[in-house]
């Protein structure tokens, strides 16, 4: 089983970065040999669409879970449709975050918990 | 002859001067004046218009006729606003991405697109009082002026002079609004934000290879790097509004420079004297 976050750096040492579409990485997990490699965004900065082409991105990974601060109402229907778990609302250590998904502390959101076009202004986030 | 007034920068007097520019000029000319500012149309609240007629736009938008489709990708990948995804057998479409440009249809191999009509706005229009008005109205919510834009701008009757409001930036809908052009008269501000903006909004049409002069508002306050700057880049200052509380005041109450201080009305045709000079000096050399 892999997991993807969304996060600032390439390793596990970084931070979430609170936005789904535009994130500049995906730190991509393995969680069965806890083997990680970085993902660059190449659809972080696109002009519009930005959620549903950074799914698109996510999918081909074959990832069962993605891990990131806000996501929106298109990122969160493409990725509901292509039956991928999403994880909101999650700040800090990705290493942490990666312990805190293996012991089952975080749960999957139904909704997106922000409106669209959220990571284009990412000194105002909204909830 | 077409007119547009852009600005860059929000707030430093495009409607003034697009409104009592039209008014100064009514009564010698065929005017009409197209609010294109489709997301904020304001020029009503100064003209006070009878609309009379009113049409709706849309976008075509594609449906998924899931009988044909392969879910091949095809049409996510053409798509150049990511408006449609395919995610193994699941099409999805997000119509609010969507600009409504066909190109997922015409390239689907299966012809399994069609297209369905979403309304995303209206233009109004009214011929009373002297001056042909239309306006964009975007519907609340929506995200994409350009087709409204568009659809005001079929209203066009060039025999005449035609004076465009266009909205602040140098995005799309601007892009939209002043191409076609003859002249596009630029007003800003003597400060720092009015400047940055206006230096942006030469470079755009500039590009667009239309000729353009500049309108100080609110002149006496700020600095002086606009007029150096227009020195320096050789664009004509073809007016200066000074800052004044009288014309802040009329504007509040909804009553443009033109018809609250009747001076102003000759200082609005020699401007339009102006740029009808630069218009024909042009046309002669090119």
């Amino acid at each position: 089983m892999k997991i993807a976050i969304s996060t600032m750096g390439q390793t596990v040492d970084s931070e979430v970065d609170s936005r789904f579409g535009r994130c500049r990485y995906f730190v991509i997990v393995d969680l069965e040999t806890m083997q990680s490699r970085a993902l660059d965004n190449s659809a972080a900065t696109g002009s519009g669409g930005v959620g549903v082409s950074t799914t698109q991105t996510i999918i081909k990974e074959g990832v069962e879970a993605i891990i990131t601060g806000n996501c929106g109402p298109n990122a969160h229907q493409a990725l509901t449709a292509a039956g991928i778990k999403i994880i909101t609302g999650i700040t800090g250590n990705v290493q942490d975050v990666i312990e805190d998904y293996r012991s089952g502390k975080l749960k999957t959101s139904s909704q997106p918990n922000v409106g669209t076009h959220t990571g284009m202004n990412p000194g105002k986030i909204t909830d | 002859m077409i007119i547009s007034v852009a600005s860059g920068k929000g707030g430093t007097g495009k409607t003034l001067v697009a409104t009592s520019l039209a008014i100064s000029l009514k009564d010698g000319h065929k005017v009409q004046l197209l609010d294109c500012d489709v997301e904020e149309p304001n020029d009503h609240i100064f003209l006070k218009p009878v609309i009379d007629r009113s049409e709706t736009v849309s976008v075509p938008v594609p449906r998924i006729d899931e009988e044909k489709c392969t879910y091949c990708g095809i049409c996510a990948d053409i798509c150049a606003y990511n408006a449609i995804a395919v995610f193994g057998r699941n099409v999805l479409v997000f119509p609010e991405l969507c600009h409504g440009c066909g190109a997922c249809r015409y390239f689907c191999p299966e012809k399994a697109i069609v297209e369905k009509k979403r309304r995303i706005g209206i233009v109004e229009s009214s011929s009373s009082d002297g001056i042909a008005f239309v306006q964009g109205k975007l519907a609340v919510g929506e995200a994409i002026p350009i087709a409204v834009i568009r659809k005001v701008k079929e209203y066009t009757d060039s025999d005449g002079i035609v004076i465009t409001d266009v909205s602040p930036g140098t995005s799309c809908p601007v892009v939209q609004s002043i191409v076609g052009s003859d002249f596009c008269l630029l007003v800003t501000e003597p400060t720092p934000f009015g400047f940055n903006d206006l230096a942006l909004a030469v470079e755009t049409v500039r590009k667009l290879n239309i000729p353009c002069g500049v309108v100080i508002n609110r002149f006496g306050v700020g600095d002086t790097k606009v007029e150096e700057y227009c020195v320096r880049e050789n664009i004509p200052v073809l007016l200066t509004i000074p800052m004044d509380a009288g014309i802040a005041r009329l504007y509040s109450r909804g009553i443009t420079l033109a018809e609250g201080m009747p001076q102003w009305k000759e200082i609005f045709l020699e401007l339009f004297k102006k740029i009808e000079d630069l218009v024909n000096e042009r046309s002669r050399y090119s």
